[in-house]
């Protein structure tokens, strides 16, 4: 049986992979997740310098679903380097790089840092909803989504996953923009803008009162959006939203995604990732699928 | 890094032990054996449309058991489900997580309040030393005779219908207690002048936080609180209540 996926030329040995945010850079999740039987980390998102992130609450539960506005918080590129990236590197798995920023100069000076560094992949994350510059501002229209990915592609020496965001009418230009800027990968999708209010305390559930919702409360908006992207554009897709389970991951793979990222879910189950690696393997065999290719984008 | 475990935990027995609060002793395979006092567990919901686990403190550790207890508040669906579970019936718990109390061997005030009152139990049981239990309720008790058991107990209550009339303050000024060392944990305001009684009084302060959680283990920085230099995982002047926490020195965090 074959679970190896080809993804913008790196082999990955399996489809399953961590969401940013969800997973740290993989320190803390080592105690319950064998990394080495994951197809990749991707790590939370690291800008150029430190950043604080939101006031707290930055939680809150929704029903079959979460808001979560932590604003970005990261240590900064220059302990993410001397930190992250070698734990990362003692394991057998891929390393993916989340990379943010306010400013197109400050992706570019983060993904610069990254050139020289062990890294297999880099994120481009302009879809946070969760901050007033960077982010999504960049990944709503499809001329600075392009804009961006062109002047990314420029200084990176690993291949380039734009992640763009579900908030927007049409995620096909997006897609179709990213791929023009010169995107090797596209990953789909971040979370969906909600809000939440505390009706005994009158009061936002979350400081930054809208914050991302995710969980299984959005995989099917997922699921259409993957759908529609892996139609509109020849790059591979990595799909994530919502995926709890591996029939959740299988459901996306059918749609058109030649890997998948598990986030929320790592919150109900430290060890989800490697139960749904197991599981996207049983389907395999109850079904003789001899390669989990043949899975890729098959319902169309 | 500190050991902690996924596992099934079956409840070995439960009681409504004052209105809406509930007690129930959960028998554990590893992680009665390796918590400490002020520690929590995660506890998942079976209900799949509650997705995040709920961090509720360990009461009573029985290690020779591998039980814990935890003394929790029904707040919501989530502690409603958790409530209604009967004897027999397991849960899926992580832990032990988060720092835990320092034990130290000095005359001390083991202050808690309301809801906060439950991590208290099991370090009023392990400190070794002259220990002053003051415990803050709304209105009525709970626990108040198992503490008794570990120190001298003094009372305050909201209502006054019980003990001192008004926080666990007031019951300190009110006998005119002292001490060289200070534990708390409770709400908000009762925390914030706990912290400023300390500071005016120049006694060493350790204070339990709490704030909504996702992972519980600090990988998501949901539950992170401000402090006063810059920490040395973040990076930047935020705490992870779950991982360097929930126990901090007062004067270190900022809230």
């Amino acid at each position: 049986m074959n679970t190896k996926v080809n993804l913008a030329g790196l082999t990955l040995k399996n489809p399953v992979m961590t969401a940013s945010g969800t997973f740290g850079s993989g320190i803390e999740f080592a105690e319950f997740v064998d990394l080495n039987k994951l197809g990749a980390v991707v790590t939370k998102g690291v800008a150029n310098v430190p950043w604080e992130g939101n006031p707290t609450p930055r939680i809150a539960e929704t029903y079959g679903g979460m808001l979560n506005a932590v604003g970005l918080q990261n240590p900064g590129i220059d302990v993410f380097v001397e930190r992250d990236i070698p734990f990362l590197t003692k394991y057998d798995t891929r390393i993916i790089v989340n990379v943010c920023g306010r400013t197109t100069e400050d992706y570019c000076e983060v993904v610069r840092r990254l050139a020289s560094q062990p890294v297999d992949l880099l994120e481009i994350n302009i879809s946070c909803p969760n901050v007033e510059e960077g982010g999504i501002a960049f990944g709503q229209n499809p001329k600075s989504v392009e804009a961006i990915t062109k002047e990314v592609k420029k200084y990176a020496r690993q291949p380039v996953i734009m992640k763009l965001s579900p908030n927007v009418t049409d995620i096909t230009e997006m897609a179709k923009a990213a791929e023009a800027g010169g995107a090797d990968a596209l990953s789909l999708i971040n979370t969906i803008t909600g809000m939440k209010i505390d009706i005994h305390r009158r009061a936002f559930a979350l400081a930054n009162k809208t914050g991302g919702l995710s969980g299984p409360a959005i995989h099917p908006v997922a699921v259409r959006m993957v759908y529609q992207a892996a139609q509109a554009v020849r790059i591979p897709i990595i799909g994530m939203g919502g995926i709890m389970t591996a029939e959740d991951a299988v459901e996306m793979i059918l749609a058109g995604a030649t890997a998948v990222a598990v986030g929320t879910a790592n919150f109900r189950n430290p060890a989800v990732t490697m139960e749904i690696s197991e599981g996207i393997r049983e389907y395999m065999e109850q079904y003789h699928v001899e390669d989990i290719n043949e899975l890729i984008g098959a319902v169309k | 890094m500190a050991e902690k475990y996924k596992e099934q935990a079956v409840i070995i027995r439960q009681e409504e032990i004052s209105y809406g609060i509930y007690s129930m002793w959960l028998k554990t395979d590893r992680i009665a054996g390796l918590s400490k006092p002020g520690q929590f567990i995660s506890v998942y919901c079976h209900e799949g449309s509650r997705l995040l686990p709920r961090p509720i403190s360990i009461c009573e550790i029985d290690r020779e058991d591998q039980s814990v207890r935890i003394v929790y508040r029904v707040v919501g669906k989530g502690t409603e489900e958790l409530s209604q579970l009967r004897t027999g019936r397991s849960v899926d718990i992580v832990g032990p997580l988060g720092n835990g109390f320092p034990l130290k061997e000095k005359k001390a005030f083991i202050i808690g309040g309301g809801i906060g009152i439950p991590p208290m139990l099991q370090l009023a049981k392990e400190l070794n030393c002259e220990k002053q239990l003051i415990l803050g309720y709304r209105d009525s008790l709970f626990l108040k005779e198992e503490f008794k058991k570990s120190g001298s107990l003094y009372v305050a209550t909201e209502d006054g219908s019980y003990g001192t009339e008004g926080n666990v303050l007031d019951v300190i000024r009110e006998n005119g207690l002292d001490a060289e060392i200070i534990y708390a944990c409770g709400p908000m305001p009762m925390l914030r002048a706990v912290k400023e009684f300390a500071a005016k009084k120049r006694i060493e302060c350790w204070i339990s936080l709490e704030e909504r959680m996702a992972c519980g283990v600090g990988a998501c920085l949901g539950c992170v609180c401000k402090s006063k230099e810059k920490d040395r995982h973040t990076n930047v002047n935020n705490k992870r209540i779950c991982k360097e926490g929930p126990v901090f020195r007062a004067e270190e965090v900022e809230f």
